[in-house]
């Protein structure tokens, strides 16, 4: 190979592989390199034989894992725990990019709060809400008088707006203004607006109305929870991009390092070695792991524990797939501790076999302890595997040598924060932001 | 009248240059160009066949170029009701890839998937090429891995339709094995389809056919 390309992509991370297919839809020719054997990097969904490769020290035989859990390829672990918003915005890019057309999905059963020891559905819609043992009557009244405010506000009408202003006022001053008291402001902070910790208290209201309403809209859409999940897990995610851009001419290399950079002589990214030879782009697309030298740690660490149960979890009627969050203020820490939990429904675990996914970010230098809440939580755990992921970001914009770095996934229970990753990577790589167009089906029929 | 349309994902799977698009271009549109470029934007193809009081609709799926590299993704034979395993009867080295794809399929794909095995350019035969792969080595694999056989030219058409027919015989009588046979039994009803903007209530399966 001594081929020349428009981009050359390095990774096979959701992040990268939604750019690639982007930038192949609009006609860029793109190479796209996995040092791994399969698709997906840290978003992959592995099997159980890979799992136990890859966490444990002395792996089970395929054998052994076979007896105990059922056959290995019924098995999808999601390394990193996330959901789809019903109406978030990678949703939008599914759809505007036909990726639908490749994966399928369901909606998680229900979303679930920790709250003095017990564990509460969150209302997913008015009747819920009214029967719900979670507030008192009062208090009832005033979150619905809060809703109201949220549903009828409009930018450009300011009596909807009842003095209150976005941009101005922190979101505990709008809190105040309701009157809610400090369990309805966790609840809303935290099981709504998924926010991870308390600083969005003293911080504009804006960013937290607006997850408000992203929750609000995505409850809407199916009906019992915001969230979606894919069937085969969320490895299927990456790899119907990779199809996307391969239907429009993106080259596809897995297994294969790379093992030179090459670089002008004023020291921008020219192109890459690896055992097929020679690919030259004027630009790279790349995960943190690949230009380690070129990123620095955000200082947090997320830790991450994988269990499999063989039965569902305790109060949430026998779901299929839930989210439980742990708000901080339950358990006496700063940031919250979210368990997602999918079954064999969504082909991700062999027949009667659950998967629940622990995370939080650590505070203390005895992180496994930290998640022993969740662990009460879930019951007898078949078999658990931990790991600890620090959380890279780019140092530099990419525009002095045309080098563009994604993020790591961070310890947020959705894709938001990604999709973002994702607009701003394609809005540097570009120099225009992404508009998501419905695209022309193509597909002859006779 | 036909009322029962059946859709069936079918793959193509095989060596690059042995003739998967050609194949499907000769059945879908009974075309054929020498070096074609691959098709670029199609998710997948369709074409319905007719096979007695019943309708199949092939959609068929092309590899996209993701197997120069050998790095299909395993979502590509996921849920594939059928597949076709090409080769090139001159060239051994896409015969030994074609042993590959089918011993893949066997331990990846759904239990009851269909896989024809098909020997493409009969019509090299014609200009003097040699054949590499004998016929009878195909037909025994075909046999002990239970595989549908062909050998075609994609060029003539030769034997092209066929492979489909051939396909579309076994699928009614597979179909119930599908649903029943691979322990995939899915709840359809949660599922959802996110090209419905649908402001309320759930939505059922979505079939867009």
């Amino acid at each position: 190979m001594d081929e020349d390309y428009d981009v050359i992509v390095l990774g096979t991370g959701l992040t990268e592989c939604i750019l690639s297919g982007l930038l192949s839809v609009e006609g860029k020719k793109v190479l796209h390199i996995d040092r791994q054997d399969h698709y997906g990097g840290e978003s992959a969904s592995v099997t159980l034989s890979q799992l136990y490769g890859k966490f444990k020290q002395n792996p089970l035989s395929k054998e052994e894992i076979e007896g105990r859990f059922g056959r290995d390829r019924d098995w999808n672990v999601d390394l990193i725990p996330k959901f789809l918003m019903a109406n978030g915005e990678l949703t939008n890019i599914l759809v505007h990019t036909d990726v639908t057309r490749y994966v399928e999905f369901k909606q998680v059963s229900g979303s679930y709060v920790y709250n003095k020891g017990k564990v509460y559905k969150v209302p997913a819609n008015e009747m819920e809400a009214i029967s719900s043992p979670f507030m008192g009557i009062f208090e009832k009244r005033r979150m619905k008088k809060f809703l109201e405010w949220i549903g009828d506000y409009k930018e450009d009408d300011i009596k909807t707006h009842q003095g209150l202003d976005l941009d101005n006022n922190t979101m505990d001053e709008v809190y105040y203004k309701f009157g809610l008291g400090s369990s309805t402001k966790d609840f809303i902070g935290h099981a709504m607006a998924l926010w991870t910790n308390d600083d969005y208290l003293q911080q504009p209201a804006r960013p937290t109305f607006e997850r408000i309403v992203l929750y609000v809209q995505s409850v809407a859409r199916y009906g019992k929870s915001p969230y979606l999940y894919p069937l085969y897990g969320l490895g299927e995610l990456p790899q119907g991009f990779t199809r996307l851009s391969a239907v429009f001419g993106g080259t596809y290399m897995l297994n294969t390092p790379v093992e030179k950079v090459m670089y002008t002589e004023d020291g921008k990214f020219q192109g890459i070695l690896t055992k097929e030879g020679t690919a030259r782009a004027p630009v790279v697309i790349a995960d943190p792991t690949y230009f380690p030298e070129k990123c620095q740690s955000t200082g947090q660490k997320v830790i991450r524990a994988i269990c499999i149960l063989d039965h569902p979890v305790a109060n949430t009627s026998n779901a299929d797939s839930c989210q439980i969050i742990i708000s901080q203020s339950q358990v006496g820490r700063k940031n919250d501790i979210y368990i997602a939990v999918v079954s064999d429904t969504h082909h991700v675990a062999s027949k009667g076999h659950y998967l629940a996914i622990v995370s939080t970010i650590i505070e203390t230098d005895k992180p496994h302890i930290e998640l022993e809440p969740a662990f009460k939580i879930l019951g007898n755990i078949e078999e658990r595997f931990m790991g600890i992921a620090e959380i890279f970001e780019p140092k530099e914009d990419g525009s002095k040598d045309n080098i563009y770095l994604s993020k790591s996934y961070d310890a947020s229970s959705h894709f938001e924060s990604m999709t973002d990753d994702v607009k701003d990577i394609y809005f540097r790589v570009t120099g225009h932001p992404l508009v998501l167009k419905k695209r022309e089906t193509v597909e002859s029929e006779q | 009248m036909n009322s029962n349309v059946a859709s069936i994902k079918l793959v193509l799977l095989g060596e690059a240059a042995v003739g998967k698009s050609s194949i499907v271009l000769r059945f879908v549109s009974n075309d054929f160009s020498e070096n074609k470029e691959p098709t670029i934007g199609a998710a997948f193809l369709t074409q319905r066949v007719n096979m007695g009081n019943q309708t199949i609709k092939f959609e068929i799926w092309d590899t996209a170029g993701q197997e120069r590299f050998a790095s299909l993704a395993p979502m590509y034979y996921r849920n594939a009701q059928a597949a076709l395993v090409v080769y090139d009867i001159t060239k051994p080295q896409s015969f030994i890839k074609a042993r590959h794809w089918v011993k893949e399929l066997h331990e990846q794909a759904s239990k009851s998937i269909i896989i024809a095995l098909v020997g493409n350019k009969l019509d090299l035969l014609e200009s003097d090429e040699e054949r590499k792969v004998a016929r009878e080595e195909a037909e025994s694999l075909a046999q002990e891995e239970g595989l549908l056989f062909f050998e075609t030219s994609a060029k003539t058409g030769d034997n092209v339709n066929e492979v489909f027919l051939g396909i579309g015989e076994k699928i009614p009588l597979k179909q119930q094995e599908v649903q029943n046979g691979n322990g995939a039994s899915v709840n359809e009803v949660s599922r959802v389809d996110l090209n419905v903007a649908g402001s309320s209530g759930a939505n059922s399966s979505g079939c867009n056919c």
